[in-house]
């Protein structure tokens, strides 16, 4: 790490700050607001053909044979291509390269992609579709992970018999076991033992835009896509991989996006899809995704059974957490990888405990591919985990918050897994939600039916792990600032509604002292942007942002000499501040920024800077220990107060109070909108989504109709409370929020549940038929029979 | 394909479609108005929502042949009526959408703010409880409703000369009074 990325908590001027941390509108509100906004679908080039793409029938088979030539034989379509067009593999994380862009030779689950039309129109296209006959050898499908992992052949990704030799993994997509200290032996001293099995269903992202491509091939060679994509440099390389074209003459632009979520953070079969048929029949072509597509095209949330030990002393300090996980990763490896890490990475705070071990396993089943949905891999976790805190308190009489507080890692703290821990205001944010919800008066007193509960979480921003190791910056950015008193930033950041051009505008403003609108922002085009690595793992603002601020240091420094050197006075007497510069020993004599600008062109040519940041060195010292390691953690608490209808078994959220810890809010309204966003869909999740198959392998509903998320009217309301630690090392102090407020909606939701009505909901998601099952067991269990089934499966008797 | 009169944004226009595109075909494909979103295509999420004669509709189940000579409002047609009327910028609604931070993505919402434009119209003085309900049709993944709500109680507000309710992040203050950011940044 270069000295240069880290600049402090404090403001870049010593009148403080005038542009962070207030409610400004967005950069592109306006554009929204009026429609003028451009996103994928809205794009139109002349010429322009339309692809559709063929999926699979099957869950789990052989493709014998494909024939299209009835389908290139209708009129109207003007290219075919399948598997055999595009045989490289790929992947997001290049040591799974296990995708294909169209089926090779196998389909692993209905709805994978098999071949693709391009026609003069979506009409003739899907007639197109139709017309193409694949000849399918079905192979035995996989639909339960259990089943997965305990039967190696076949193969859902088939060895080569010399791996299968050498290394057989059946349908195990990734095994990660680490232990830190002794955690048998301290479990065995311990005063309490909490065990208990935790089931997260599976759910996905939707967002209301559908995945869209639009490929142009120019006769110089040069491939321009545009792509509702959140990760414009992966795409880019994954396109110049696959078509074998250099990195140099693909054109990646990512558009207005209409939310993402993760599940745009991979390259899908479109984008190869809409370049290839560009290239094939030198026309552009376009590709947009139908609604049912998208539940395909999922990456979303994995699903994950869950066996949790936690041992605790009388006092309730924490002594030891045991951890076995089994991952169903469906079809494809996606994220995979990370997503077994994050399973147990994540785990170790805002709590300390001394000893810790997880033993994980993603399988590969014949369903949709899961990938990284916001709270990657951590989010399931979270849920057992914080449920079982609250059976730890309950055994040991003491309050779920007292439980927590006492348990505090601390700031500036290494985790038991070797994580750096900087900035942590999870006591904040404790004691915010205890405040707000009047927790101490209200928990336990509501009467049946109706209850509080608690959950506590910490998210990464950003990671220091690319993708793909290498010593370049993982942000990069220029400015361009000219006589007209603009000042440009390009950034290959990707804005996916969460506001990262935004909180460029402002960083650049604040550091220039301009005028926030005389700030513009090019983003996510590799051709006119420096690389970025994307918008994933809460990255953009802390990473882009720090970026921003190394370069606009050096802008300012030409400024301000600039204008010391005009005014013949010394450069610290300069400040800048919303489009005028003073003299602070003559406060009286100003200059507009435009004239700063101007007087700094002539003294140094034309201005331009660049700036990059990369995360210092972090991580454990062994295999593995860098995957979550962040350079700042963000920290949440909340609390749900909830009603249970025993008679429906229908749990209504009422309120949801959530403080949240994100270093410094360089705009609390943006920040406010990523908290509730975060907490709304969790509480989606626990109460009403199920991304999921039948026997079949056929997805259950893949509409926004079957697969329910919530209304306006389903939405409880959201009290965002700002808990601000400053963080030594981000940008003014910042850290993530778009991410790390989601995870304790979902287990204080299960904890709210035991205060409102005394049951334990260990499974999701917590449908009425299941806390129905649950008032009925604890009814009729008698005493005695039902302490001896808890114990067997876990937890405690209520 | 069938010649259809309509009058969009107050224009008279004469498009030439197939018989069975819906009205978002005919919006998008043909008169290049791709503010009304598609995200279902099936009357489920209300991105497409547009108004006919006023009344919120769902342009994806509506066929463009079943509204001849009729009159339609898409996002784009706001701001000019409200120009039209005498105002300055965009419609308030879209101003308070804006200032609300209720734009993340901002693909729900051009049929979000003609529903909640729709609802100001015939009802000035809407509960929290009544704009839930009229924009229940109108699914948002960003926001958490939470935002676009206050959006709507802010236009109430000053409509009627009030203050709206502070949010739980600036407890006591209005942080949408002052104007910041887009060309007003002097605080």
């Amino acid at each position: 790490m270069s000295a240069r990325d880290v600049h402090g908590p404090a403001p870049p001027w010593a009148e403080g700050f005038r542009v962070v941390g207030r409610a400004q509108r967005k950069i592109d509100g306006l554009a929204k607001a009026t429609g003028a906004a451009l996103y994928t679908d809205d794009l139109v080039l002349p010429g322009m053909l339309h692809a559709k793409i063929l999926r699979s029938t099957q869950a789990h088979a052989r493709i014998r044979a494909i024939d299209a030539s009835a389908a290139l034989a209708l009129p109207g379509v003007h290219a075919v291509v399948t598997g055999r067009d595009m045989p490289i593999r790929y992947g997001v994380i290049p040591w799974t390269p296990d995708e294909n862009a169209l089926a090779l030779d196998k389909v692993r689950f209905v709805g994978d992609e098999v071949a693709a039309v391009a026609a003069v129109d979506e009409d003739t296209a899907n007639a197109a579709l139709k017309l193409i006959r694949v000849d399918y050898e079905p192979l035995r499908a996989f639909l339960d992970p259990e089943e997965a992992l305990a039967t190696p052949e076949p193969q859902i990704h088939e060895q080569t018999p010399e791996q299968k030799a050498k290394e057989p993994r059946g349908n195990v997509s990734k095994h990660v076991r680490l232990e830190f200290g002794e955690v048998d032996a301290a479990l065995a001293a311990s005063d309490v033992v909490v065990e208990g099995d935790y089931e997260f269903h599976g759910t996905t992202h939707t967002p209301i835009e559908p995945h869209c491509a639009l490929a142009q091939f120019g006769a110089d060679g040069v491939l321009t896509v545009w792509s509702s994509t959140q990760i414009t440099h992966y795409v880019q390389k994954a396109l110049a991989r696959v078509l074998g074209l250099p990195e140099a003459r693909v054109r990646v632009i990512q558009p207005c996006l209409g939310g993402a979520f993760g599940g745009k953070s991979d390259p899908f079969a479109l984008e190869f899809v809409v370049a290839k048929l560009a290239m094939l029949t030198g026309r552009p072509v376009k590709c947009l995704w139908t609604r049912e597509e998208v539940f395909y095209a999922h990456r979303g949330r994995h699903p994950m059974k869950m066996r949790y030990r936690t041992g605790a002393k009388r006092d309730g300090a924490l002594t030891a957490v045991d951890a076995r996980i089994l991952i169903d990763g469906g079809s494809y490896s996606s994220f995979g990888l990370v997503t077994t890490y994050y399973s147990g990475q994540l785990l170790t705070g805002p709590y300390h405990f001394p000893t810790y071990r997880f033993d994980s396993t993603r399988v590969f089943t014949n369903k949709p591919p899961c990938g990284p949905k916001r709270g990657h891999g951590s989010v399931q976790p979270r849920f057992a985990f914080e449920v079982q805190l609250d059976e730890v308190a309950e055994k040991l009489g003491l309050d779920p918050l007292e439980l927590r507080r006492r348990n505090f890692q601390g700031e500036h703290v290494k985790t038991v897994n070797g994580q750096r821990v900087t900035s942590n205001g999870f006591l904040q944010c404790l004691e915010a939600v205890e405040r707000a919800s009047r927790w101490k008066e209200r928990r336990g007193k509501l009467g049946r039916g109706r209850g509080l509960g608690l959950a506590g979480s910490m998210y990464i921003s950003g990671t220091n792990y690319p993708v793909y190791p290498n010593p370049m910056p993982q942000a990069g950015v220029q400015l361009k600032l000219d006589r007209s008193g603009l000042v440009t930033v390009f950034t290959g950041g990707n804005d996916i509604g969460q506001g990262s051009n935004t909180i460029a505008r402002t960083i650049v403003a604040e550091e220039l002292g301009l005028d926030p609108a005389d700030v513009r922002v090019v983003a996510a085009d590799t051709d006119l942007c420096p690389v970025d690595l994307g918008a994933y793992s809460s990255r953009v603002t802390f990473m882009v942002g720090n970026a921003l601020i190394d370069a606009c240091r050096k802008a300012r420094a030409k400024l301000v000499t600039a204008l010391a050197e005009n005014w013949k006075v010394a450069p610290e007497r300069i400040a800048f501040a919303l489009g005028r510069a003073f003299d602070r020993a003559d406060p009286a004599r100003t200059l507009d920024m435009r004239a700063v600008l101007q007087l700094a062109e002539a003294r140094f040519d034309t201005l331009g800077e660049t700036g990059a940041y990369n995360t210092p060195q972090l991580g454990g010292d062994y295999r593995g220990g860098t995957i979550g390691a962040s350079p700042a953690y963000s920290f949440t608490a909340h609390v749900v107060e909830v009603a249970v209808d025993e008679e429906t078994g229908r749990i209504t959220v009422e309120n949801c109070w959530i403080a949240h810890d994100c270093g410094r809010a360089l705009n609390p309204m943006l920040v406010a909108g990523q908290i509730e966003g975060s907490a709304y869909m969790g509480i989606a999740e626990a109460l009403l989504e199920d991304h999921g198959v039948n026997h079949l392998g056929l997805h259950r509903g893949p509409s926004l109709l079957d697969y329910r998320i919530p209304t306006a009217l389903d939405t409880p309301e959201l009290h965002a409370l700002i808990v601000e630690s400053l963080d030594p090392e981000g940008p003014y102090g910042a850290k993530e929020a778009g991410e790390g407020p989601l995870h304790p909606s979902i287990p204080a939701i299960s904890n709210a549940v035991f205060d409102a009505v005394g049951v334990r909901l260990r499974r999701l998601p917590f449908t009425p038929a299941r806390v129905l099952a649950e008032l009925r067991a604890a009814r009729t269990a008698p005493r005695g029979a039902r302490a001896a089934v808890l114990s067997a499966g876990g937890g405690e008797a209520c | 394909m069938r010649v259809l009169e309509l009058e969009v944004n107050g224009d008279r226009v004469e498009v030439a479609a197939p018989a069975h595109w819906s009205l978002l075909e005919v919006l998008r494909y043909r008169l290049g108005l791709t503010g009304s979103k598609q995200g279902c295509d099936k009357g489920d999420c209300g991105a497409c929502t547009v108004l006919l004669e006023g009344q919120p509709v769902l342009a994806c189940l509506t066929l463009a042949a079943l509204c001849p000579g009729k009159r339609v409002t898409t996002i784009e047609g706001l701001m000019p009526a409200h120009l039209r009327a005498g105002g300055t910028g965009p419609d308030p609604v879209q101003a308070a959408f804006d200032r609300c931070g209720a734009l993340q993505c901002g693909f729900c919402q051009p049929g979000m703010m003609l529903s909640a434009r729709a609802l100001l119209d015939a009802n000035p003085h809407p509960t929290r409880a009544e704009i839930r309900a009229a924009l229940a049709g109108n699914l948002c993944r960003c926001t958490g409703y939470t935002q676009i709500l206050q959006a709507v109680e802010l236009c109430v507000a000053e409509a009627a000369g009030g203050e709206p309710a502070a949010p739980a992040w600036a407890p006591g203050q209005n942080p949408w009074k002052a104007p910041c950011g887009n060309g007003d940044g002097r605080t």
